[in-house]
């Protein structure tokens, strides 16, 4: 990897681990807690959800990040993102972030499609003015008729997909973050969301997709990363890193090591 | 989605992130972020009004129906039940006591819960979370408002007067804001670590509602101490709301000047909490993400 001037990186990922204590329960209470006081025990548990790496991505990439369940592709996300403090390492991120990270984030579902809009706008720190001129550009994207009007309790889960991808695009992102977010659209919408991620990156805009298609990976990025278990395994060609992880998941782990390819 | 628009922890176009521990956010840029997006903060609040009655008949009216209801309740409490020995400045008292109290508890409860009710909007987003509590108590604020004009009506009602001390209330009501903003922060991040919390809650807050001059003048109150364990009168004022409360009454119900003692308790009460709140929340919350 060649040095370059950082400020032509969109995203600078240094050394970066995130190690987190958690406890076992899967929601902590006074009662466990006291058992285990009594027992002497304590229900720490350190999971190592990254751990130790780096990247970088200059402007105008499209990122596809693949891998197992649990190998840590949504935790990068939200570090990206600021959501998460890393424990260790730096990351520099030059530009907005736009993130995507679960469907119906931030939307109430008792609120109409066109209310959560302008509550998704202002949470990512537009101001009312802005959303107001962005607002049928993020509705018509969305394409959700008379739906728009209705609440979100009302919407399939494809429908909030598509309102959540719609605002996310439209939130004129530097960087932008998308955590499997296009599963639950039909065909037509898929087609037009990859129009619209090619559209941002031609203009020099940078974008990560996390995705278990390979397929939609290789159509839509320049770069693939391949994390597993925390680990960056492979960055590089998306036809070259696909290959290796498709292969990875036939042989297994054991048997793998990147030296045979 | 989130686009971040800060000079440094949550703005501008550079962000580093790096490890932290367990200290503070740098306070400058936090606040500015802060304010930038109390837009956010208060459109929360009202969605979630707005959302709380959509699907009842009376909608919005629920906002003034709650307090006259309660109203109802007690006046048969007071009237019925205790046999109508109470003057009609009681009853204004108990219901004058009663709305700022529930306010209290409204942002004390909405408060705790903010953050773990809040999970996908923290998982998903990066921005200051002092924001999930002030909106609890923006929320809490505008459901206390209706009550104070039911409280206007039934104080003329029961014959009492205008007084000039009634313009002296507000000061009570913005330390019981700044008393209420604090403990919903402390609570809101006690309940990410204990869960449990929210199920106390509820007790302590009924429990509170009877040690605080809601239910009894203070200086009954402090009367019936004395003649019990001798002169001990002063052990009230370690309970925050005797002084808030306390003066909120003499103020607004009864027009008078409360004791010096109820201005000084209210401050030293609500300041130290609420920067004490918000320290303590702003300390632990880059931690709740993992601990949801």
């Amino acid at each position: 990897m060649t040095t370059t001037d950082p400020a032509e990186m969109a995203v600078q990922v240094e050394n970066v681990s995130l190690t987190y204590r958690t406890t076992f329960e899967r929601v902590p209470t006074f009662k466990s807690a006291l058992v285990r006081l009594g027992r002497g025990e304590r229900a720490v548990k350190q999971v190592e959800a990254i751990q130790n790496v780096s990247f970088e991505v200059p402007h105008g990439s499209a990122v596809g990040v693949i891998g197992a369940n649990g190998a840590g592709k949504s935790t990068l996300m939200r570090m990206i993102a600021g959501i998460l403090p890393p424990t260790e390492g730096r990351i520099q991120v030059n530009g907005r972030v736009s993130t995507l990270l679960a469907l119906g984030v931030g939307f109430n579902p008792q609120l109409s499609g066109r209310e959560n809009i302008v509550l998704g706008g202002l949470a990512a720190g537009l101001s009312r003015k802005e959303i107001e001129h962005r607002y049928e550009e993020i509705a018509g994207f969305a394409d959700l008729g008379e739906f728009i009007d209705l609440p979100m309790r009302t919407y399939s889960s494809g429908m909030h997909g598509r309102l959540a991808f719609s605002v996310a695009v439209h939130m004129d992102p530097d960087i932008l973050l998308i955590d499997e977010a296009l599963s639950a659209g039909d065909a037509t919408f898929k087609q037009k969301a990859a129009a619209k991620m090619k559209e941002l990156v031609t203009t020099a805009r940078t974008m990560f997709l996390v995705s278990h298609a390979l397929k939609s990976v290789q159509d839509l990025c320049d770069t693939v990363v391949w994390l597993h278990k925390g680990r960056l395994m492979m960055k590089g060609e998306p036809r070259e890193v696909v290959v290796a992880y498709n292969k990875f998941l036939k042989v297994g782990e054991d048997a793998f090591s990147l030296e045979d390819l | 989605m989130n686009a971040t628009r800060l000079d440094e922890d949550f703005t501008s176009s550079v962000h580093v992130y790096e490890p932290h521990r367990k200290g503070l956010p740098r306070l400058r840029p936090y606040f500015r972020a802060l304010w930038e997006r109390r837009q956010f903060a208060a459109e929360m609040s009202r969605a979630s009004m707005r959302a709380a009655n959509t699907n009842t008949v009376f909608g919005q009216i629920w906002l003034v129906l709650n307090p006259l209801l309660l109203a109802c309740v007690y006046f048969t409490l007071v009237f019925i039940l205790r046999g109508g020995n109470a003057g009609p400045d009681f009853f204004v008292h108990l219901v004058g006591g009663l709305f700022a109290f529930f306010y209290f508890s409204g942002a004390l409860q909405t408060g705790a819960s903010s953050v773990v009710g809040g999970g996908k909007l923290l998982l998903n987003m990066s921005f200051p979370r002092l924001l999930l509590p002030l909106a609890a108590l923006r929320t809490a604020f505008f459901r206390f408002l209706p009550t104070l004009l039911v409280y206007f009506v039934l104080h003329f009602t029961f014959g009492q007067r205008l007084h000039w001390a009634m313009l002296l209330a507000p000061y009570f009501l913005l330390m019981l804001t700044l008393f209420g903003a604090g403990m919903g922060m402390i609570f809101a991040t006690i309940q990410v670590y204990f869960r449990d919390a929210a199920s106390f809650l509820p007790y302590m807050v009924r429990i509170w509602l009877y040690m605080s001059p809601v239910l009894w003048f203070p200086e009954v109150g402090i009367g019936r101490l004395e003649s019990k364990f001798g002169d001990v009168g002063e052990i009230m004022y370690a309970n925050p709301l005797f002084s808030i409360l306390g003066g909120w009454g003499e103020t607004l119900v009864r027009g008078e000047v409360p004791p010096l003692g109820m201005w000084i308790g209210a401050a030293a009460w609500a300041i130290p909490v609420l920067v004490i709140g918000a320290i303590f929340f702003m300390s632990r919350e880059r931690e709740f993400v993992v601990r949801l």
